[in-house]
């Protein structure tokens, strides 16, 4: 049976294929850049619209926080904000769609 | 740059994609069986689309040069239906002896609800009977970690399963830890939106390393790449990965994992 990777081999591929932090920033700073203006700009529009804001956008800005400071793994944690935590499965499907934040995580 | 696509929903792209993924360097395409934007009203329209998979669609892509393979099942977003799902599985068993049929897929949960999972055990016994390789869906945005542990749930509990016969599809950085420590293969989707970039899926790559995993570009019917593959080797390479890298990722992997099934031949070079 094949077997888990383990934390050594993760580390000894990563040793072999990373960048210098100066080389990650000349590669990818101005396209992270214009997107963190384009989220400033998307909460902007939402703020300037008429209406109140839903579950979508509390999920959002809930997400946002994980941004700060000098946390890890950044990216999972904010999949795991708009993620559906519960473990039992629901009685029935009655879309097909899903909308990108779960409507029953409390404020 | 040879490389493999290991999920594409070509019965949905025009002719000019597989020109375009032949002169990119593609050998192969697995084809799983899809929802097609509309709901089937019967077992005979899935009948004719497991025909399509198995008799048409070979024939569209050896004009170019390229070996197709195809995965069979009744997708999750047609799940809910039980008596359905069962009429369709029921048909699958005279297909799985079609020279380019790699297994059962792409099963899995859509929106986790008790029927998608009575669905998906019935996949899951009917790959344990006829010795099947197994593609796994999960589901998309906020019902993924969910759907993830549920369908890991249900792999574990069927004693007759080989972890490292399944791939469980489209994971994100908070799913593919669970897949790869259940001793899974896992697959990273190159889809604009709704899962990776070709930047995340590499970071994934860097910190999970590369020994089970593979990319894909799922394109099909909505807005998606059928070069999405070719395109994030090239970010590797500008990221500075090796040559040796980048093919074990793009062709090595996906060959070492389809090539459990004995229908899994490449053409010789």
């Amino acid at each position: 049976m094949t077997r888990a990777i383990d934390n050594a081999e993760r580390r000894e591929y990563t040793a072999s294929g990373i960048m210098t932090r100066e080389q990650v920033l000349d590669l990818d700073f101005l396209d992270a850049r214009g997107k963190l203006i384009e989220i400033a700009a998307f909460l902007d529009r939402v703020e300037r619209a008429k209406g109140q804001d839903d579950f979508r956008v509390k999920a959002f800005r809930q997400a946002a926080r994980e941004l700060n400071g000098s946390k890890k793994r950044r990216a999972e944690k904010v999949l795991l904000a708009f993620s559906d935590p519960t473990t039992t499965p629901i009685p029935a499907a009655t879309t097909k769609a899903a909308c990108g934040a779960w409507p029953g995580r409390p404020n | 740059m040879k490389y493999i696509e290991p999920h594409a929903h070509m019965v949905s792209r025009v002719t000019d994609d597989y020109q375009r993924m032949a002169l990119a360097g593609c050998e192969a395409i697995c084809e799983p069986a899809f929802w097609a934007g509309f709901d089937r009203s019967s077992p005979a329209g899935f009948h004719d689309y497991f025909c399509q998979l198995t008799e048409h669609e070979p024939k569209r892509a050896a004009k170019f040069g390229i070996a197709h393979f195809c995965w069979l099942c009744i997708n999750p977003k047609e799940s809910e239906d039980v008596n359905l799902a069962g009429d369709v599985i029921a048909l699958i068993p005279q297909f799985l002896d079609r020279p380019n049929v790699l297994g059962i897929g792409e099963i899995g949960l859509n929106k986790n609800s008790r029927n998608e999972v009575k669905v998906l055990e019935m996949h899951v016994d009917l790959a344990a009977r006829f010795d099947q390789l197994i593609l796994v869906h999960t589901p998309h945005l906020e019902d993924k970690l969910k759907g993830t542990r549920l369908i890991l749930d249900v792999l574990k509990s069927d004693r007759r399963i080989k972890p490292e016969r399944v791939i469980v599809d489209h994971v994100e950085e908070h799913t593919v830890k669970a897949v790869l420590d259940r001793g899974h293969w896992a697959g990273m989707t190159l889809y604009p939106e709704t899962k990776c970039t070709p930047a995340r899926a590499i970071d994934i790559l860097e910190n999970f390393g590369n020994e089970q995993l593979w990319m894909n570009s799922a394109c099909d019917w909505g807005v998606s790449d059928p070069l999405a593959v070719p395109k994030t080797a090239l970010e590797m390479k500008r990221r500075g990965h090796r040559a040796a890298a980048i093919e074990q990722l793009i062709f090595r992997n996906p060959k070492k994992f389809l090539s459990q099934s004995p229908n899994f031949k490449l053409p010789a070079a």
